[in-house]
């Protein structure tokens, strides 16, 4: 782990129907789809939070849902506008290089994709899934995506495939094979969704996961 | 109510439940006594505190070892225990003897967070880290455990994902109040969470084994995600920057799995990333878990790799095969009873 820095934080306002976005200035240079660590306190160990907004913006957004158990984020939804928090530098390598990719995600695992669509960059598809629309952040800035599947599996509603992600995925016979397919979320829905892939014939190196730990 | 656990407790965690209780100070030490080098099962039986400190910590406390709820025993005399966990889970531990040593090994945590590809404790996600407690009754609620001579975390979990629990269980294994093992008869495993494992090595004295899996940094993101966040090139720069001294010993876990890291091409890059490293490397057999769209490579290949690798001055060994007629790789017996029971999110 890298040096920690202390930044102000410039916002933290809840998002969705249980996360939050946490806002500080931006003082280094990343690219969409890279992590930083994150503590409240210097002798607590920093946790890994995926970077949430473009590399051209002038602050540093990142999305965090409340683990009741949990060191750090209890801790940051308490937060207020000037109290600061200890960051890492950027790293990690899940970075798309702008090759034609479906992008599939859940719960948090959308900032990445929402850091790279806010860097300009734009998937062929976009697969979001989540319990209820509320819990598809982000969901009103996709839509300016031309293929974005918004699938929950208890709601329902114009423009919502009502079931899980992997029920969408699944009823494909077939799934294109000259592209990459980015996974973010829990590493339940990772290996779900790269198992399912695998058996529709994408081949296993055509598959790019970021787990959350 | 139910009552708190003792076992799996350090000897500080101990003398502050005495402290709470009004207990003297020394009852600390005699407890752990108790629980680690005499065989109580229950506080009753710590017939060197008095009936009243017995009492007291009877009413809030039990000892609380956990038999196993099944055993099955592999023609090859490995044997796979499967404990209950929180949350109607469970967890696997695995005894394999091998003539006159007996390894046990141990899970860290009730599934894994780490999703590699060919894992498969992985399908079953993630649902909780195991106590010091949890993690120590593998070793001692076996009815082997008196003659088990060395202990490998290479169950279900990450370790160092696990870093507080895994460090006080291993505290407890080699202190002189504990079980006072020699660390280097215990092996922990990682995939290279490099946080935890810079701490696993100032903290403890144990054997270091690493995932590999492939040197090259491409394959490895498709095969451990882990790769995308740290690195193997710089898990290796740590290993590097630590001294490990003469005694202790770090090595690389390699599974062969069949034309994707097993040709000439491994073997140069291995070489060139471990030169100069005192370490060596554990091939290992792969045994395809369902739907894996990896394959083991053949017994012509892999002796051919490590004899190469071993020519070249990176010592390489073979793992033998283990209880493979009872699903001896972690996760499988778990996660086939896990599986049913599932809920998912998405």
């Amino acid at each position: 782990m890298s040096s920690l820095n202390q930044v102000l934080i410039t916002e933290n306002q809840p998002i969705g129907s249980q996360a939050f976005l946490l806002k500080f200035k931006r003082t280094f240079t990343f690219k969409p789809g890279q992590i930083i660590g994150i503590t409240t306190q210097k002798d607590i160990a920093p946790r890994l939070y995926s970077i949430c907004s473009g590399s051209d913006d002038s602050t540093i957004s990142i999305l965090y849902t409340v683990k009741e158990d949990g060191v750090i984020t209890p801790k940051l939804s308490e937060l207020k506008i000037s109290d600061t928090i200890w960051i890492t530098e950027p790293q990690g390598k899940f970075t798309n290089k702008g090759e034609p990719a479906w992008w599939i995600a859940t719960g948090t695992g959308i900032a990445p994709f929402y850091s790279m669509m806010q860097s300009g960059q734009k998937p062929l598809k976009l697969i979001h899934g989540g319990r209820t629309i509320a819990d598809l952040y982000f969901h009103q800035q996709f839509k300016a995506f031309s293929d974005y599947i918004k699938c929950c599996s208890q709601d329902s509603g114009e423009g919502i495939f009502a079931g899980r992600l992997t029920s969408y995925l699944d009823g494909f016979d077939t799934l294109p094979q000259n592209l990459n397919y980015y996974l973010c979320g829990s590493a339940e829905m990772v290996v779900d969704v790269r198992n399912l892939l695998i058996k529709k014939g994408v081949e296993y190196h055509q598959i790019i996961t970021e787990i959350y730990f | 109510m139910n009552k708190l656990t003792l076992f799996g407790k350090t000897l500080a965690e101990l003398k502050d439940i005495c402290t709470q209780l009004g207990l003297p100070g020394f009852a600390g030490k005699q407890i752990a006594q108790w629980l680690y080098q005499k065989e109580v099962v229950s506080i009753i039986e710590m017939t060197n505190l008095s009936f009243k400190s017995r009492e007291l910590l009877d009413q809030k406390y039990e000892v609380g070892l956990q038999p196993p709820i099944n055993v099955q025993v592999s023609t090859d005399g490995t044997k796979k225990y499967l404990f209950n966990a929180k949350g109607g889970n469970f967890i696997e531990t695995a005894l394999m003897p091998d003539n006159d040593r007996k390894t046990v090994c141990v899970s860290s945590q009730v599934g894994c967070k780490m999703g590699c590809l060919f894992c498969m404790t992985a399908r079953q996600g993630f649902q909780s880290n195991l106590t010091a407690g949890e993690i120590l009754n593998q070793y001692r609620s076996i009815p082997e455990w008196a003659e088990i001579t060395n202990l490998v975390y290479m169950g279900m979990g990450e370790p160092f994902d696990n870093i507080d629990e895994v460090l006080k269980s291993l505290e407890i294994l080699t202190s002189d109040w504990g079980y006072a093992l020699s660390p280097k008869r215990i092996t922990v495993s990682t995939i290279g969470i490099i946080p935890g494992m810079k701490t696993f090595l100032e903290k403890s004295n144990c054997h270091l084994a690493v995932s590999m899996h492939t040197p090259f940094e491409d394959e490895r993101k498709k095969l451990m995600p882990i790769e995308q966040v740290y690195s193997l090139e710089e898990v290796i720069k740590h290993i590097s920057a630590f001294d490990f001294g003469l005694q202790r010993r770090v090595s690389f876990e390699y599974i062969m799995f069949k034309d994707v890291n097993d040709t000439p091409r491994h073997v140069k890059e291995l070489t060139r990333l471990l030169n100069g490293l005192r370490c060596r490397i554990n091939l290992i057999r792969f045994h395809p878990i369902p739907d894996s769209p990896l394959q083991g490579s053949d017994d012509e290949t892999i002796i051919n790799f490590r004899d190469t690798l071993n020519r070249k001055g990176i010592l390489t060994t073979l793992r033998a095969s283990r209880g493979q007629d009872i699903y001896a790789a972690c996760g499988l017996l778990s996660t086939k009873e896990l599986v049913k029971k599932q809920e998912r999110d998405y």
